[in-house]
Formats: structure tokens, C-alpha cells, sequence
């Protein structure tokens, strides 16, 4: 009972506020436009069979490797951030590309962008409105994990702060990939070619970061003087340590910056794909 | 209120609209002609905003398409020529979105969404699925999608295409009507629906505007026009091609049938002279003593202009 008190408590309420914070900010601050595209996106997100696929898939993979493979049963004292969130960035270089890539080449298959383009209204509109309408349907996959939590809390008394900051970092993470996934899907009309492009491009951004590719890096200096820049850019936007440091509880005002940064840029490069798309 | 200077659009090297000009007034119905791949979409792509012009302007009841983006474009209602729509919405909620789209109030979206499902004839399929849809019911929902706000200036880019003959009726009847209140620029290959709605046409070629006037006047600038055609009895036909060739209202005399006891035949205006040919003919007939079984004046054909124009270009 006291872990289901707990559970309310740090996770449930948490989580409803943010809910209830982000609709007064779609009804009250936001122009009736993005709401327009926000609403018809997430509902054909849910009136098509991709999101309940993909809710299965990420859940079924998240939950299954971290309890059959990982030892969370067996360790008794579940400090859940190494078996389980060390992972979860893994699966969503697959997933959340797999959410964002019909985004924009799914309006250009169909002409509809030229319906968009020509209503009265700034892309930033239809762009913001529609990386939120696929932002909230990774936020629902995200709340959809409880069980895991739930599962923590009854084998013991978990430190649930570092739980939830986990998901937090986690959540940071799928937006980044998001943001990508979208800038890639404003490129090119097949969504089969959006979704392989930003896994491979989520992959470098996730890898990029890798404290291994830093230590090189400090080594290297000499002779690789063409791809240092390269690497070292990479290095720079990898959003590893960034999700490290996030989860571990850390909120440091450094990374939550990156992040909002790294994906404010992101929507920026897709109204220029967008827009060079017409010219 | 369709205000347009000068527009070029170039894609790299391809001119695709080379320095078209035009206007249409409240109340005037812009029929737009081309042959395939002369520049018709592209212009209107500009005129709507969706494509930026390479060169020259496009003002929407005064408000710039590029300056002032967002008032030009909610003047506008649009007909793409793919009619696109999104195949995961019912009819009634892409109507529904559009309206939203278009900044009709919310207490009065039902009402439009009712209306236009009423003046396009969707009323059958109201809650069927857009991917579900035929040609002609697709076609027709985007239609209904470009009238939701009542705008006032309207730009369909080939509005028929798809439809049945009845529904040809129909739209044009439609668009005539409509042309009454506002301004409406529509391109079509099919020339009698300029005929039937436009009050004014226009002809474009390769990205230039070949021909500028009202179906009329275009008209009568084919080579046809003021043709008269006769068919008489009473002398051999011989005798009476020579007695019409004598007249000098006539250039030419084009023998369709000739016999022992009469004549079919096509003639042709002198310059300048196209209205008194008929009486002249009719004359020739007279004096001879023939009996006249059909003196027909051509109006001019609209198609026939249009290839004479486009072809001619074609050939330099």
C-alpha cells in the first residue's frame, strides 16, 4: 500500500502536471493554428495503426530485455538506471524516428503540403504543431512504461527521484531524435527513406557522444587533421553525456539547454528544408 | 483583387513563366487556358504562395503574397490541380479542418462545413473516408475545402477535371455563379467551360500570355470566324463557286460539294469585311435565282484559335 501511496505521489502527480501544463499551454498560449495541426496530427497518429505498433514494439523490447536480461528481478535492491535506462536511448533511435517519419514526407506524398503552404498561416505553426502532436505520442509511449516502475517499487524501496529523472533524460533524448527525424522528413517524400537517414543519423548523434570518442579525441590531435573537425563536431552535439548526466539526477541547467538548443535548431532546419523545398 | 506584374519563375536553367501579367476584378471570372506544361499551375502555385516568384509581384485584394503572406493568403480559397487531401480524415473532418484552418469563428464551422457539403454535393458520403473516395467526390471535397471561408478571391486549378458530364454542369453553373460577387481565376484545357463561365480568357504558351479577351473577342480572332457557310441548288456548282469568288467580300471559296445542280461551300471573309459577307452571299443567291437550303454564319471557334495560337509558336 505504501508503495502504491509512492508510486501517486513522485510519479503519477509529476506526470499529470506536466500533462495539465502543456495543454494550458496548447489552449491558452499557443495560436489556434498550431492547435488546429496539433489535434488532426495526433488523431491521425491514433486512427492509424502506427502508434499502437509502436507502443507494443518499444514496450515489448524496454520491458522484456530489461527484466529477462538485465537481472532487475534478481538484483533485489533495483537500482533500475543501469539495466533499464541504459538501454532505452538504444531502442529509441529506432522508435522515434519510427513516430516522426511521416511527418512532413507523408504531406508531401499526399500534395497536401501545397494545401498547408497556401492557408494563412507561418510554417512555425504547422511545424511546431506537428513535432508536438509526435512529441506527446512518445510522451504517452514513456507513461505507458509504469509497469516497470510499479515493479521496482514493490521489490523495494528504489531511490524514485533518480527513477524519475531517468525519464526525464530519456524523454529529452526521443525530442532530440524527433527534431532530427523531422528535418529529414521535410527532405524527401518517402517515409522509408526518412526513417532509415535519421536512424543513421541518430545513431552518430548518439554514439557521437561516447566518453571513448572524447578520450580519442584529446589523443588525436595530430594527424587525423581533416576528420578531427568532423569527429570533434560530432562529439560535440552527441547527446550522450548529456542524457548521463540528466539521468543520474543531475538537472543541470548546462544540458536541458543543449537539449531545448539542439532541438529549437532542428525545427529551424526544417522550415529551411521546407521552405527550399519550393523554391 | 488578383493583382499580378511581371511573374517569372525559373527552376535553374527552365523558364517555366516568363513575364505574365494580368488582374482580375471582383466579379470577373478569369478563364485560364494553356496547353499541357505551358506554365498554368506554376503561375497559380505563385499566385496562392506556395511557390516564391523569381521576379514581378502578386497582390491579393492589396495585400502582398510575399510581404504580407499571411492576410493575402486568408483572402484566398485554392483548388490545387491534384486535389490533395488527407486520406485519414472523414469528409466532414477535413471540411472541419479546413474551416478551422481557414479562421472561420468556431460557432459558425458547422454551418460552412454544412454548406459547402451542401453546394458541392458531398451530402452521400459526408462521413466516408477520404481514401474510400472516388475521382470525382475527391476532386469535389477539395473543391468544397477551397469555398468553406466564403473567400474572396477563388483560384482552382483545373476544377472539372474528374468530374462527369452532370457535374461539369453543375460546377461551372457553380463558378458563374459565384464570379458574381467574387474574383475568380480558373484554368482548364477544356474550352467550352470558357465558354460557359468565364467573362474573360486568358491564353498562355510556354510562359508567355499569348492571348488576352473575353470569349467573344477570342472568338472572333480564329481564322473561322465570320465564315459563311452555303448550300444552294438551282445552277451548276462551277458556275457558282465563280459567281462567289467574284464578290469581293470573299478571299476564298473552299468547295465542301460540288454537282450538276448545286453547291456546299465554305467562304471565306475578305479582311475587314466578315459582316457583310452573309448579305453578299445571300445576294449571289438571289440574283441567280437559287434556292438556299442553309447560309450559316461561323462564330469562330475557340479551339481552333487556341491551336492556331500555340502552334504557331511551336513552329519558330
Amino acid at each position: 500500500m505504501d508503495a502504491f501511496i509512492t508510486l501517486i505521489l513522485e510519479f503519477a502527480i509529476p506526470t499529470a502536471i506536466v500533462a495539465a501544463i502543456f495543454v494550458a499551454l496548447l489552449f491558452y498560449v499557443l495560436p489556434r493554428e498550431v492547435r488546429t495541426i496539433f489535434k488532426r496530427e495526433l488523431k491521425s497518429y491514433f486512427t492509424s495503426p502506427i502508434a499502437y505498433v509502436l507502443f507494443v514494439v518499444f514496450l515489448g523490447i524496454s520491458n522484456a530485455l530489461s527484466f529477462f536480461f538485465t537481472g532487475v528481478l534478481e538484483g533485489g535492491e533495483a537500482d533500475l538506471f543501469l539495466p533499464y535506462f541504459q538501454y532505452l536511448p538504444w531502442y529509441l533511435i529506432l522508435i522515434a524516428p519510427a513516430v516522426g517519419m511521416r511527418l512532413w514526407s507523408e504531406e508531401q506524398r499526399l500534395g497536401t503540403l501545397e494545401l498547408m503552404l497556401t492557408m494563412p498561416l507561418a510554417p512555425w505553426h504547422a511545424i511546431l504543431g506537428k513535432y508536438l502532436a509526435a512529441a506527446v505520442v512518445l510522451f504517452t509511449m514513456l507513461v505507458l512504461s509504469f509497469p516497470i516502475v510499479w515493479t521496482v517499487n514493490f521489490l523495494g524501496e528504489p531511490d524514485n527521484g533518480v527513477l524519475m529523472s531517468g525519464f526525464v533524460a530519456t524523454y529529452f533524448v526521443a525530442l532530440c531524435f524527433l527534431a532530427v527525424t523531422s528535418v529529414i522528413s521535410a527532405i524527401t517524400r518517402s517515409q522509408l527513406v526518412a526513417l532509415l537517414v535519421s536512424v543513421a543519423i541518430c545513431l552518430v548523434l548518439w554514439l557521437g557522444g561516447l566518453p571513448h570518442l572524447s578520450e580519442m579525441l584529446m589523443n588525436l590531435k595530430g594527424g587525423w587533421l581533416v576528420a578531427w573537425p568532423v569527429l570533434k563536431l560530432v562529439n560535440m552535439v552527441g547527446v550522450m553525456p548529456h542524457f548521463t548526466e540528466l539521468a543520474k539526477g543531475v538537472l543541470g541547467l548546462r544540458d536541458i539547454v543543449f537539449f531545448v538548443s539542439f532541438i529549437a535548431f532542428c525545427l529551424f532546419a526544417t522550415s529551411v528544408a521546407i521552405r527550399l523545398k519550393r523554391a | 483583387m488578383i493583382e499580378v506584374e511581371n511573374l517569372h519563375k525559373h527552376f535553374g536553367s527552365k523558364v517555366a513563366v516568363d513575364g505574365v501579367s494580368f488582374t482580375v476584378k471582383k466579379g470577373e471570372v478569369l478563364g485560364f487556358l494553356g496547353p499541357n506544361g505551358a506554365g498554368k499551375s506554376t503561375t497559380m502555385r505563385m499566385v496562392t504562395g506556395y511557390l516564391p516568384a523569381t521576379q514581378g509581384r502578386v497582390r491579393i485584394g492589396g495585400a502582398d503574397i510575399e510581404e504580407n503572406e499571411i492576410e493575402a493568403k486568408s483572402k484566398i480559397g485554392y483548388l490545387p490541380e491534384a486535389a490533395p487531401l488527407y486520406s485519414d480524415m472523414t469528409v466532414e473532418a477535413f471540411l472541419r479542418f479546413a474551416a478551422e484552418m481557414r479562421r472561420v469563428p468556431a460557432s459558425e464551422i458547422q454551418a460552412a462545413v454544412d454548406k459547402a457539403i451542401e453546394t458541392t454535393f458531398l451530402e452521400p458520403v459526408r462521413h466516408q473516408s477520404v481514401d474510400t473516395l472516388s475521382k470525382g467526390y475527391r476532386h469535389r471535397t477539395c473543391f468544397a475545402q477551397s469555398i468553406i471561408h466564403d473567400p474572396e478571391v477563388l483560384i482552382l486549378d483545373e476544377p472539372t477535371d474528374g468530374l462527369d458530364p452532370n457535374q461539369k454542369h453543375e460546377i461551372r453553373q457553380l463558378i458563374r455563379r459565384m464570379g458574381e460577387t467574387k474574383a475568380i481565376l480558373f484554368s482548364t484545357h477544356i474550352l467550352e467551360e470558357v465558354e460557359a463561365s468565364c467573362t474573360r480568357a486568358i491564353i498562355i504558351d510556354r510562359g508567355k500570355v499569348v492571348a488576352d479577351g473575353t470569349p467573344e473577342e477570342l472568338k472572333a480572332r480564329a481564322t473561322n470566324a465570320g465564315t459563311v457557310l452555303l448550300r444552294a441548288t438551282g445552277l451548276a456548282g462551277s458556275g457558282i463557286k465563280a459567281e462567289l469568288e467574284k464578290l469581293s467580300e470573299s478571299s476564298k471559296v473552299e468547295v465542301i460539294e460540288s454537282g450538276d445542280d448545286g453547291i456546299t461551300a465554305r467562304i471565306a471573309p475578305a479582311k475587314g469585311k466578315a459582316e457583310k459577307l452573309s448579305a453578299a452571299v445571300y445576294g449571289v443567291c438571289k440574283e441567280k435565282n437559287l434556292t438556299v437550303h442553309e447560309l450559316k454564319v461561323e462564330e469562330g471557334r475557340l479551339d481552333l484559335l487556341f491551336r492556331e495560337i500555340t502552334k504557331k509558336d511551336a513552329d519558330k
